[in-house]
């Protein structure tokens, strides 16, 4: 009988026992992201193992590594918040020295990649090292206890962005790093969403396998810092693909007149309403009272579509 | 044979990394460091070292690259100074605490407001809680031999700590002197590869590394820095004893000039130690009893020599390019603790002198000498005493 090989590794990197929420989404990330890579490495290099972590502090270091315990099986390091691009091109240089094959994930969140860890993720994509950076985005400083981040969306309640007599929320339009990433010239650049997360996994994959730099911008809810009910964050994650509210693209080299899309619809119309994707959040509960910010957060959705080539339809 | 050249301090300390060839370099320009990485670049253009070279967008990412090479389980190294070293701050405490060999070496120069890019030693001395070692050089030649130095006594398993070297800017970065270069050969037996005693980010045997440390675990973590530095107290004079061997250059941890007799001695560090011998020299044939002390070595402090050097003054002047705002510069502040519970206890006195690059005349020196003088005879005095002040712009 023919056994059919599984779509996704059964090999485990991220163990169980880390201290993450239930449903968290970024725990997600990082047993997929660890299981892609592998599967990348082995195909590439013989050798399923052929990878090591630089972790920015954040979330999902702190819930994995409370010493003496870790929840890691591969080689790991974590350094400071702004520096994971810096320390990951450390160890990519080292390795090279070393003559050792194989290639490095960065990871951070989008705090310690959108705003503190900018320049660091910068400097690794222009120096073209052979780095994964992976950021999964949550949104906000949900390790601090959910402050807005500059990839905050438009709308959204935080600690630092709250709905008040004269505030809607966060009022600034998103920043999509993964645009920038790409204005670097990177070899592979993504975006993905724990909602689908064969994508996700191809995706990972894919820049596991290129030579030089790559960056996956993967949108990963959290529990507590969404509102969200904990079985509801891959559902949330799926919508926000699905109402057109989360892009997913592909920009090889910085081509952006070759932008690849995802799970786009062919007449460019979403089926499913925004409105779907924001109610079941209590960060975004309080737009409801606010029918034009939520009409401000479809423009500008609509937006970064337009910036991105494709004229869109949101419900 | 070692082959003697005419170079500036920062092309030393270039040629300190050449011979100790480390397999990382990541930089990034500052004043007046900047040779430094410069020199590194030719001498890897010429195909004369073979080292990856980081050319980093900040201080930041270059000591956290450093940081990630030699945690990776590489020798690891880098320049910088000034603005340069306060930016890696965080860092540094980070490379102490994971136990990193890594080495600097910093062109001493002042911090900023005002901007300024002449020497003092604040940079460096607001960096000695880090848990880095510290040396000073007084010349060129000082600066290469104590790279090396830092290198083997970082590496050393009993310390496992990082090491930065100053020198001072301008007065010894941008100045030639002749320098003598060790035989490679005899610095690859002296230095060895680094071969980290763990296995460092390999996949065949994955650990965690910068984990979170709970109260129940981070003191006993934070006491391993404490004891290793105490340990390097002894592998430092150990590693010169074997330096002077191989090499026939001596180093101590305060070095001693006509202190025998003297009642006054004036302890400093890095280049200002050569204008004190000149100033003694000149001082004994007026027949003053003074002595000079160097301290080639400040983190781990030297307890013991200090309190040798202290036992034969009446008046211990230091003369620091430091000043922690507040209480007085950092190394009389250090002394005191040295000094604290010691039955007999000269007259210990501070001078803040040549900040920001402001010359240190032998006018200067008279000044702290005649200070020092009427402390001697019993005439009550400053404690901490700037020197050299414009007192007609303040």
């Amino acid at each position: 009988m023919a056994v059919r090989k599984p779509p996704i590794t059964t090999r485990e990197y991220w163990a169980p026992g880390h201290a993450a929420c239930a449903g968290c989404g970024p725990a997600i990330v990082m047993k997929l992201a660890t299981k892609a890579f592998s599967e990348a490495m082995e195909e590439k290099y013989g050798d399923p193992n052929a990878f090591a972590i630089a972790h920015a502090t954040g979330c999902m270091e702190v819930v994995s590594a409370v010493f003496p315990y870790t929840a890691w099986k591969a080689p790991w390091i974590h350094v400071a918040f702004e520096n994971a691009a810096a320390a990951a091109s450390g160890v990519e240089a080292a390795w090279k020295k070393l003559g050792r094959k194989g290639k490095i994930l960065a990871i951070g969140g989008d705090g310690g990649t959108a705003d503190i860890g900018l320049q660091a993720l910068s400097g690794m994509l222009e120096r073209r090292h052979n780095v994964v950076y992976l950021m999964y985005d949550n949104e906000a400083y949900m390790n601090t206890g959910i402050q807005r981040s500059s990839s905050t969306p438009y709308g959204a309640w935080t600690t630092t962005s709250p709905p008040g007599k004269y505030s809607i929320g966060e009022d600034k339009p998103k920043k999509w790093v993964a645009l920038i990433a790409a204005a670097h010239q990177a070899p592979y650049v993504a975006t993905a969403s724990i909602g689908d997360p064969y994508d996700f996994y191809r995706k990972m994959k894919k820049a596991a396998s290129v030579d030089g730099p790559a960056f996956v911008q993967v949108l990963a809810p959290c529990v507590p810092g969404w509102r969200i009910p904990s079985e509801k964050t891959v559902e949330i994650a799926r919508l926000a693909i699905e109402s057109g509210l989360w892009p997913l693209f592909e920009i090889e080299n910085g081509d952006f007149y070759n932008i690849k899309f995802q799970r786009f619809p062919k007449d460019g119309k979403f089926k499913k309403p925004i409105e779907d994707y924001l109610k079941i959040q209590g960060r975004f509960k309080h737009l409801f009272k606010r029918p034009e910010a939520i009409q401000e957060l479809k423009n500008q959705i609509k937006e970064v579509w337009r910036i991105l080539g494709k004229e869109v339809e949101l419900l | 044979m070692p082959m003697r050249k005419v170079m500036k301090c920062n092309e030393a300390a270039a040629w300190a990394a050449k011979l100790a060839k480390p397999k990382v370099v990541a930089a990034f320009p500052i004043t007046p460091s900047t040779l430094v990485p410069e020199k590194i670049s030719e001498f890897i253009a010429d195909g004369e070292m073979d080292a990856e070279f980081i050319k980093v967008e900040s201080e930041h990412s270059a000591i956290s690259a450093c940081v990630g090479a030699s945690a990776a389980g590489v020798r690891a190294f880098t320049a910088t100074a000034s603005q340069g070293l306060a930016l890696m701050h965080e860092v540094l405490f980070i490379a102490a605490g994971m136990r990193l060999p890594i080495v600097i070496a910093i062109g001493n120069r002042s911090l900023s407001a005002p901007i300024n890019i002449w020497n003092d030693w604040q940079d460096s001395i607001s960096e000695r809680d880090t848990g880095w070692m510290q040396f000073y050089a007084e010349n060129n030649q000082e600066a290469l031999d104590l790279i090396l130095i830092a290198f083997k006594v970082a590496e050393n398993e009993r310390v496992l700590l990082p090491a930065m070297v100053g020198f001072d800017a301008f007065i010894l970065t941008h100045t030639v002197e002749p320098v003598e270069i060790p035989d490679q050969e005899v610095v690859d037996e002296f230095l060895g590869e680094y071969v980290p005693k763990h296995a460092y980010l390999d996949p065949a045997k994955p650990i965690t590394q910068g984990a979170l440390g709970f109260p129940a675990h981070y003191m006993e973590v934070r006491y391993t820095v404490w004891e290793a530095m105490e340990n390097a107290r002894q592998v430092i004079k150990e590693v010169f004893d074997e330096f002077e061997k191989k090499f026939g250059r001596r180093y101590y941890m305060i070095e001693e000039y006509k202190t025998d007799d003297a009642e006054i001695i004036l302890l400093t560090m890095g280049s200002l130690a050569g204008t004190l011998k000149d100033f003694v020299d000149k001082k004994r044939e007026e027949g003053v009893k003074i002595g000079a002390a160097k301290m080639t070595v400040y983190r781990p402090f030297p307890i013991e020599e200090f309190r040798a050097l202290a036992k034969k003054a009446k008046v211990l002047a230091i003369l620091e390019k430091d000043i922690s705002f507040g209480i007085s510069g950092a190394v009389f502040a250090d002394a005191g603790r040295v000094l604290v519970n010691e039955k007999e206890k000269p007259i210990l006195l501070d001078f803040i002198i040549g900040l920001g690059g402001r010359d240190v005349t032998f006018e200067n020196l008279e000044e702290v000498v005649e200070i020092s003088k009427k402390a001697l005879v019993g005439e009550k005095v400053e404690e901490v005493n700037w020197i050299g002040l414009r007192k007609e712009i303040l």
